[in-house]
């Protein structure tokens, strides 16, 4: 397991390198740079951080100065199956943080952590978009909205039983639950039966 | 000059004009579908998806339209069809899911039935069908900066030339700079970035500073956590941003233009990116535009996503590769902005609002408005209203006006509380204040600020304190920690909020809020620091007495402080067999008592409020309440009757 992720370190390091020699060594493009990793790599490891800083030829803490300082970037790696929890402000008067808090309490980490067998990670973002639709959640990229707290188990529980169908690794947790008739479908849930908004008012 | 100038003009505009033609007489039918941010988010792309496939498996002919967002979120996904053999005119369908999309391509544009049960609107007034140009949400808007938006491809230039668009860049091109100057003077423009700065005064300052190497900057950043007609409209039609940047560029003398939008908004880089290399191609940017010996170059910076770098000290610095801090003013950035050197920084809108002003002339714009602030303003209307959206209304509309009329009022015959305006440096308005008219001296009077035009809607189930916690809880994580008011005062301020909303308030608190709120407006150098207090602030002066709730009876008026509410089941209402309340109870807080029926533990309750949604109308057994003192105590029998974990 150990050499796997090492080996897998060491082809970021690598391609971070030869990336970088696309980059001017100016410090403009410091920012560009940090988030063209970001893109490739999903996150910023002390190594890339390192790495950066030689390039440009300034000190490690510039970097990480600049890096810890705007929310883009991130510095663990992010789960196969991002969570995003939108906590604008329409999704915030609409409780979206009680849907933060559930999947929270249901995957047993944090906000801006990562489940241990990396499948899941949660984190909070600012207006997706759909405040019509508050509280939405985006998972795996699929925005679901009119989000509620017992519609947290059932998303999570979708992709762990499509996990364990095609064989992949186990979810490592010990969330179970009887509500497994669920659909395993990942579909948008922004169709649900709400009622259709009326003209006008009420 | 001008004839070359005309003649490279009119021939893009002449092959615009002729894809138009072939695309309008092409027969069939056309199916336009929003497909912004928002509308990909309700599921438009599944939409499209669906017409394609159903389209192919009728063996039916019709032409796919994509365009940008017409502001209906509340409609999303919005598809419009044009089926002219039909013999109705075109026709506005809301909340198309892939299900109804079908539905259409089989019914209506095989067999010609509209379905009258999903029609919203006709588009046109005509004599079948109610159009929506009857709704107030759509005749009550004025549309400038957004009146293009949702009608058009944003990916295809020649869809934007053939609306008349960059004809206002060949009459600037017409006039010198400074009559373009005294045009946007005239017209009595400020920048719609929050604080209302003429733009024709800050265009001059920067032509007047020396040497040629200027910038133009256009302000994308976006920082509100709940707005986003920024993005919606460089998502939706990003030529007109375009064209507002080159005219400003033509009039101060910039050769570079920067468009700083944030990385958090990937389609949005994605088409203004796109956008920039299709008008380079026309020659409308680059070298020699349009065949004259104007240059400009646009490039586009992704902020990574700091709210204090819309502040445009803080955003110079960060293109520069720096923490995004602001910097003492003056030298304003008009004389000594990036790299050293002068540069423009104006808002999305601002510069949207160009090409229509230029196009239309001084006098126009000035006819729109009121006397002070001209033109119209977008606001995202979000909350407890029925239609939330992109609205953009006349300067000087009432408030009342705007969320009672075009806004559909607030639904489920709850009672209007307040209205928050400007986000996180804005402030929280009561009824009192609903005919104030809408400009930006107006709002400021009041407390309130124009600011990003983020617009909350509550109504009596929301908290004031909370939400004046949760800009607060936003605005101290955003400070960029220069000043130690800002960094730390916010701190505190957030501190005694969060005891308040907690039921730990003292009364000295509220003292201490106003006090502290002073200091910090007088003890920061940028807007962030200056305006963070407004929320609190203003939510103190109208709402006091949800404050001393809070702290002298630990009660929460809206039942959303966590802490001050509690749920329980009312005995007598409860059906004793149902199970849906301990079924949807996300921490197993509920158990059945002694006769079956069921009861909350408080001790596991998270008070999400999910029984409470669940229990069957008939019943509505489950109760909210607050101070959470006032719930019955219920003891969980030792050995329970049923178990059902
Ligand atoms: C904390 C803070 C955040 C700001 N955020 C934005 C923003 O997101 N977008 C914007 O256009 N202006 C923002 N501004 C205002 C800019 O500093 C600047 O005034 C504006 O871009 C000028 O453009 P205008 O003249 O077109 O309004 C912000 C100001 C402050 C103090
Ligand atoms: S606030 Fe959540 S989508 Fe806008």
């Amino acid at each position: 397991m150990d050499e796997a992720i090492l080996a897998e370190e060491e082809a970021i390091h690598k391609d971070i390198c030869s990336s970088l020699t696309d980059y001017e060594k100016n410090r403009g493009n410091l920012i560009p740079i940090l988030q063209m990793i970001q893109q490739r790599h999903a996150y910023l490891s002390p190594d890339a951080i390192k790495t950066v800083a030689e390039h440009l030829n300034i000190p490690v803490c510039e970097v990480y100065g600049v890096a810890t300082f705007y929310n883009q970037f991130r510095f663990n790696p992010p789960g196969r199956h991002p969570i995003r929890v939108c906590l604008g402000t329409a999704c915030h008067v609409r409780a979206g943080d009680i849907i933060l808090e559930n999947f929270e309490r249901k995957l047993g980490i944090r906000e801006g952590e990562t489940t241990a067998d990396r499948e899941f990670s949660v984190e909070r973002v600012a207006c997706v978009g759909c405040c019509a639709l508050a509280p939405v959640a985006v998972v795996d990229e699929v925005v679901q909205g009119r989000m509620a707290p017992s519609k947290v188990e059932g998303l999570i529980l979708r992709i762990r039983m499509k996990n364990e169908r095609s064989g992949v690794r186990g979810s490592g947790s010990e969330v179970t639950s009887e509500k497994s008739d669920d659909n395993t479908n990942l579909e948008p849930l922004t169709s649900n039966p709400e009622p259709p908004f009326q003209k006008g008012a009420e | 000059m001008t004839e070359t100038l005309h003649q490279v003009y009119d021939a893009i505009r002449e092959k615009a004009e002729q894809r138009r033609k072939v695309f309008r007489e092409t027969p069939g039918p056309k199916i336009h579908i929003g497909m912004a941010t928002c509308g990909i988010a309700s599921g438009a792309v599944e939409t499209k998806k669906a017409f394609e496939e159903s389209l192919a498996e009728l063996g039916l002919a019709a032409q796919i339209h994509t365009v940008g967002c017409i502001g209906h979120c509340y409609a999303e996904p919005v598809v419009i069809i044009e089926h002219p053999d039909s013999g109705f005119p075109p026709i506005f369908y809301h909340q198309v899911t892939p299900g109804k999309a079908r539905m259409l391509t089989k019914l209506f544009l095989e067999e010609g039935d509209p379905r009258f049960e999903h029609v919203y609107g006709a588009v046109e007034l005509n004599e079948m069908i109610p159009s929506v140009m009857e709704f107030p949400r759509f005749n009550q808007e004025k549309r400038i900066i957004m009146q293009k938006c949702g009608r058009i491809d944003p990916e295809d230039i020649y869809d934007y030339i053939a609306e008349g668009g960059y004809s206002a860049l060949v009459r600037a091109f017409q006039r010198s700079p400074e009559e373009v100057i005294a045009e946007i003077r005239d017209s009595g423009l400020r920048g719609r970035g929050g604080a209302g700065f003429p733009t024709g005064r800050k265009w001059e300052m920067a032509r007047q500073s020396a040497g040629s190497d200027k910038t133009v900057v256009c302000n994308a950043d976006e920082g509100d956590p709940g707005a986003y007609m920024d993005r919606t409209l460089l998502e939706s039609n990003p030529h007109q941003v375009l064209e507002g940047m080159i005219i400003c560029a033509y009039a101060v003398g910039a050769k570079k233009g920067m468009v700083y939008v944030r990385a958090e908004y990937p389609l949005a880089v994605k088409l203004v990116t796109q956008a920039i290399r299709q008008a380079k191609e026309v020659k409308l940017l680059g070298k020699g535009i349009l065949g004259t010996d104007i240059d400009l170059e646009i490039e586009v910076f992704q902020g990574s996503g700091a709210f204090v770098c819309g502040e445009e000290t803080a955003l110079i610095q960060s293109i520069e590769g720096k923490r995004g801090m602001p910097k003492h003013r003056p030298p304003y950035p008009v004389e000594s902005g990036l790299r050293g050197l002068p540069t423009v920084i104006n808002n999305v809108k601002t510069l949207a609002t160009i090409p229509p002003i230029l196009e239309q002339g001084a006098e126009w714009f000035r006819s729109i408005g009121t006397e002070k602030s001209p033109g119209t303003a977008v606001f995202s209307v979000v909350g407890s209203v029925l239609n939330p959206g992109l609205v953009e209304i006349p300067m000087g509309v009432t408030l009342r006006t705007l969320i009672f009329e075009i806004c559909g009022g607030i639904p489920n015959k709850k009672k209007f509380k307040a209205v928050q305006i400007g986000g996180p440096s804005g402030g929280c308005l009561p009824e009192e204040f609903l005919d104030t008219p809408i400009d930006f001296d107006s709002l400021t009077q009041a407390g309130a600020m124009m600011g990003s035009g983020g617009m909350v809607v509550m109504d009596a189930d929301t908290c004031v304190v909370d939400v004046s916690r949760y800009f607060l809880d936003f605005t101290q994580k955003e400070s960029c920690g220069k000043c130690t008011f800002c960094r730390i005062g916010t701190w505190h301020l957030l501190d005694i909020l969060k005891r308040i909303t907690k039921g730990e308030g003292v009364e000295d608190d509220l003292l201490q809020l106003e006090r502290l709120s002073e200091d910090i407006k007088n003890g920061s150098l940028c807007g962030l620091g200056k305006t963070a207090p407004n929320p609190v602030l203003t939510s103190l002066r109208y709402f006091r007495e949800e404050y001393d709730a809070h702290v002298k009876e630990k009660r929460c008026p809206g039942m959303t402080c966590r802490t001050l509410t509690a749920y329980y089941i009312d005995l007598d209402r409860c059906a004793r067999g149902c199970d849906i309340c301990g079924g949807c109870c996300p921490v197993t807080a509920v158990f059945s008592t002694k006769n079956r029926k069921k009861a909350i533990d408080q001790s596991l309750c998270v008070k999400c409020g999910e029984c409470l949604v669940a229990c069957p109308p008939d019943y509505k057994a489950v109760v909210k309440i607050s101070p959470p003192g006032l719930a019955p105590v219920i003891e969980r029998p030792e050995n329970p009757p049923e178990s059902h974990e």
